[in-house]
């Protein structure tokens, strides 16, 4: 049997997709119930989302201004508090989970799993190490709780259509003042969330600078899809940090992705792994990347992506 | 004493393409080139420079792992570390002792700042500067791509998923940097004669309390799922062709 609670990830208004597909692999431990947390300054409109989660048992909401953002030195101490009952307590490997879980784990007085790609049991699961290039099967010990991070790449959204009921809860315990919040720049471009996007055009150094990337852009907008880069194009200065894909980077699967000048060093190939269809365009014929690529075309990428997107018509 | 202490973990190095071992119970290590995770070689870096524009005495590298691992510390002495300490273990330590042993650590060398890498390069887990933190109980700022030190306080910027964050902690405090904080130094000859002569310490898992039990039992080590090989194609129509085909535009 397991009790499992998932934190959820949220800006305080809309549930990230990460949390649905923390439901997934929760429900592939053995006799799982999934009850699914909001930490938030008003969590009712966040909460409502999670109870429409298909699969979820029930949703508790904390109210807190000291919750408006996720700060990890805060929120631990209340999911540590309220884990108090369950045999697993899950969140997203996104930025925001590998920030918190630790934390709560070492409250708990446990060990993590990071990055679960497979549940194979109640108290064993798989996760990659080495950036990929291997892949762990670990046994936590039988009654310790498990603390853990979900590879959120490995797993689909959980559906909709659920009711869940919705309690209410106030950890009561104490917050530290230690660590504030100042502020926060980026996201928001009006195109797809490159995480969650079914296709994903990304760029690498070849584009040569910020206003060379502008054809990625044109792509990425002609197809729908988000626009993602190699870690030497966010180095180099021509796109934000957000936008990195890999080992250290965001970890995706889309349903196509374009690796455009991209060489496929990989640090990079982790980041794509459970891509369905890989596309590489390279100028170089030997580059890595046409090793992992489902279909690939070698040229220059000044003159192939305007004809791409001309004959896409 | 104004001091910060940097964890420097011996990793097999970056450029190695690592081999699972045939009977599965891991990664073949042997015979296979180790360096300094580059996280910590930026954790490093980042403890150099705040103490060279003055705002910190000592700069103190602390290592668990088998006695090779003195030439990872060696190696961050030459970078500019005053000193070293290592914590010998030929065991495989799980981040929650590893960040109870950094505990005892800070109890005695009581550091204004804890810098950690991120995460290591080879297990991936990303978890000893949270959970020391959570231990020690003061400020984690994770990932961190800035960091300025003034008046007791930290002004961090931190890589997340939505962009960057600033984030402000009250020292001591954990932080653990990501790629872009800085581009570590390279060490010249005559550091690397100077780093010989400075205090090296060796200490035992004894002396923590700690034991060498890892968190969790290995089951297995496998290398990953494949990809099956992919086509080429000649030219932009074939590609177009290919991708409506399969659906895909």
């Amino acid at each position: 049997m397991g009790k499992i609670l998932i934190v959820a990830e949220h800006d305080g208004a809309k549930l990230n997709p990460s949390t649905g597909k923390c439901v997934t692999c929760a429900a592939k431990v053995p006799g799982a119930s999934v009850d699914v947390l909001v930490l938030a300054a008003d969590a009712a409109g966040v909460a409502a989302q999670a109870a429409a989660i298909a699969g979820v048992g029930k949703v508790i909401a904390v109210d807190n201004p000291a919750n408006k953002e996720p700060l990890a030195a805060v929120l631990a101490p209340q999911v540590a508090k309220l884990a108090e009952g369950y045999t697993h307590v899950f969140g997203p490997s996104t930025t925001f989970g590998k920030d918190l879980m630790p934390r709560v784990a070492a409250l708990l007085g446990v060990g993590q799993v990071s990055d679960i790609m497979a549940v194979e049991g109640a108290h064993r699961f798989k996760r990659p190490i080495y950036a990929g290039n291997a892949v762990l099967t670990v046994d936590v010990p039988a009654g310790a709780k498990v603390v853990a991070t979900v590879r959120v790449a490995s797993f689909e959204a959980a559906a909709g259509g659920g009711s869940a009921a919705i309690e209410k809860a106030d950890p009561g315990v104490a917050l530290p003042s230690h660590t504030r919040f100042v502020s926060r720049t980026g996201a928001s471009t009006g195109r797809p969330d490159l995480q969650t996007a079914g296709k994903v055009v990304a760029g690498g150094r070849a584009l040569g600078s910020a206003d060379g990337f502008k054809i990625i852009y044109s792509l990425a907008d002609k197809l729908g899809a988000a626009v993602g880069a190699s870690r030497a194009a966010v180095d180099a200065g021509y796109v934000p940090n957000d936008l990195q894909v890999g080992q250290t980077g965001k970890i995706i699967a889309p349903e196509l992705y374009f690796a455009i000048g991209i060489s496929g060093a990989i640090q990079h190939m982790t980041g794509i792994k459970d891509a369905r269809t890989i596309v590489a365009i390279n100028k170089d014929g030997e580059a890595p990347i046409f090793e992992a690529a489902d279909i690939g075309l070698v040229g220059d990428l000044f003159t192939i992506l305007p004809e791409l997107e001309k004959q896409l018509g | 004493m104004r001091r910060i202490m940097v964890g420097v973990k011996r990793v097999v190095d970056y450029n190695v393409r690592i081999r699972v071992k045939p009977d599965n119970s891991g990664v073949v290590t042997e015979g296979v080139k180790m360096s300094i995770n580059p996280f910590d070689e930026i954790a490093l870096e980042e403890a150099l420079r705040i103490k060279e524009k003055g705002l910190a005495d000592e700069v103190l590298a602390v290592s668990i792992g088998p006695a090779d691992t003195q030439q990872q510390l060696r190696t961050a002495l030459a970078m500019g570390a005053d000193r070293a300490i290592l914590v010998q273990t030929d065991a495989v330590v799980a981040p929650l002792s590893v960040a109870k042993i950094f505990h005892k650590l800070i109890d005695k060398e009581q550091p204004l700042l804890v810098l950690l890498g991120k995460q290591a390069i080879d297990d991936d887990n990303g978890q000893t500067a949270q959970m020391l933190a959570a231990i020690w109980d003061r400020p984690q700022a994770v990932s961190c791509s800035k960091i300025e030190v003034a008046d007791g306080k930290a002004t961090v910027t931190r890589e997340v998923d939505a962009g960057l964050e600033t984030n402000e902690v009250d020292l001591p405090a954990v932080l653990s940097v990501d790629l872009r904080l800085n581009e570590p130094r390279y060490v010249k000859l005559p550091d690397i004669m100077k780093a010989k002569k400075k205090p090296l310490d060796t200490l035992g898992l004894g002396d923590f309390g700690v034991d060498g039990q890892p968190a969790f039992t290995v089951v297995k080590v496998e290398p990953p799922p494949t990809r099956t090989k992919g086509i080429m194609v000649k030219d932009v129509a074939e590609l177009v062709d290919t991708l409506k085909k399969k659906g895909l535009v």
